[in-house]
């Protein structure tokens, strides 16, 4: 059976979502409560490491589309960082990285909210 | 009669998205046994995926309750899925494919199964059978 988890960081004022396993329309409850409990303890700053990541459907892109919105109007933002090539491909179909930065590491990301 | 060598596999599972991981390895593993790229594998699931995903949530409502069938043809030259259910009736062909950048200015959530299946298959066609079954048809073609 598919597996998805998730482990959260805090880097400085930077929160850190790391994704393991596969995110598809089971799994996308989980990430949503991850970042919903960040948006609780009013933190904006995110940035989600893809690294561990195999899999990703559209229901896994839901999520970072219906969460965008309130990190960037209370400043912060949603910085996605380390995706394998056969994820980035998916997003890249979509034109998804026209509203989302995406790094290759996720140092490279954590830098770009202190910059 | 058809002389192409054919292999048919068939699985049939609760409508709920705790059977999604078990519907893409079963499609995966019919794929790796027909030497398909590994890319082009990954892009079968996905759409697999995306189908079965709108068949469980538009077609059955979640009612998990209900069941579909997962058909995998393969002839030498193309690897065809057919999932067969017996819900609500949705026609691909009303549906266009939304315009990306409005879709994200517009920062929409869902509605992306459909335009993915286009993107990663061949053909996905759709036909209504007797006794009210929907029956969407995704192809690619492997040789």
């Amino acid at each position: 059976m598919a597996e998805f988890s998730t482990k959260h960081r805090e880097y400085g004022e930077v929160n850190i979502i790391e994704l393991n396993g596969y995110l598809d329309a089971h799994t996308a409850q989980h990430l949503e409560h991850a970042i919903s409990d960040l948006i609780t303890k009013n933190k904006f700053k995110v940035v989600v490491n893809f690294e561990k990541l195999k899999y990703i459907s559209s229901a896994g892109l839901g999520v970072f589309m219906a969460f965008i919105e309130t990190m960037r109007t209370n400043s912060g933002d949603i910085k996605l960082a380390a995706m394998q090539p056969s994820v980035y491909n998916i997003f890249d179909l979509l034109g998804f990285p026209l509203l989302y930065e995406i790094f290759p590491t996720e140092t490279e990301a954590v830098n770009k909210f202190n910059q | 009669m058809n002389t192409a060598a054919k292999n048919i596999f068939e699985m049939k599972v609760k409508s709920s998205t705790e059977n999604l991981g078990a519907i893409r390895e079963f499609v995966e593993e019919k794929a790796l046994h027909s030497g398909i790229d590994k890319d082009v594998i990954d892009k079968i699931v996905l759409a697999v995926d995306e189908a079965c995903t709108n068949i469980i949530k538009h077609a059955y409502n979640y009612d998990a309750s209900t069941e579909f069938v997962i058909r995998v043809l393969i002839s030498k030259k193309e690897f065809k899925v057919l999932l067969i259910d017996h819900g609500k009736s949705f026609d691909p062909n009303q549906i266009a494919d939304p315009d990306m950048p409005t879709y994200l200015k517009q920062r929409r959530v869902g509605g992306l199964g459909l335009h993915l299946m286009r993107h990663l298959m061949d053909k996905v066609e759709y036909n209504i059978l007797e006794g009210n079954g929907n029956q969407l048809i995704l192809t690619k073609k492997i040789a």
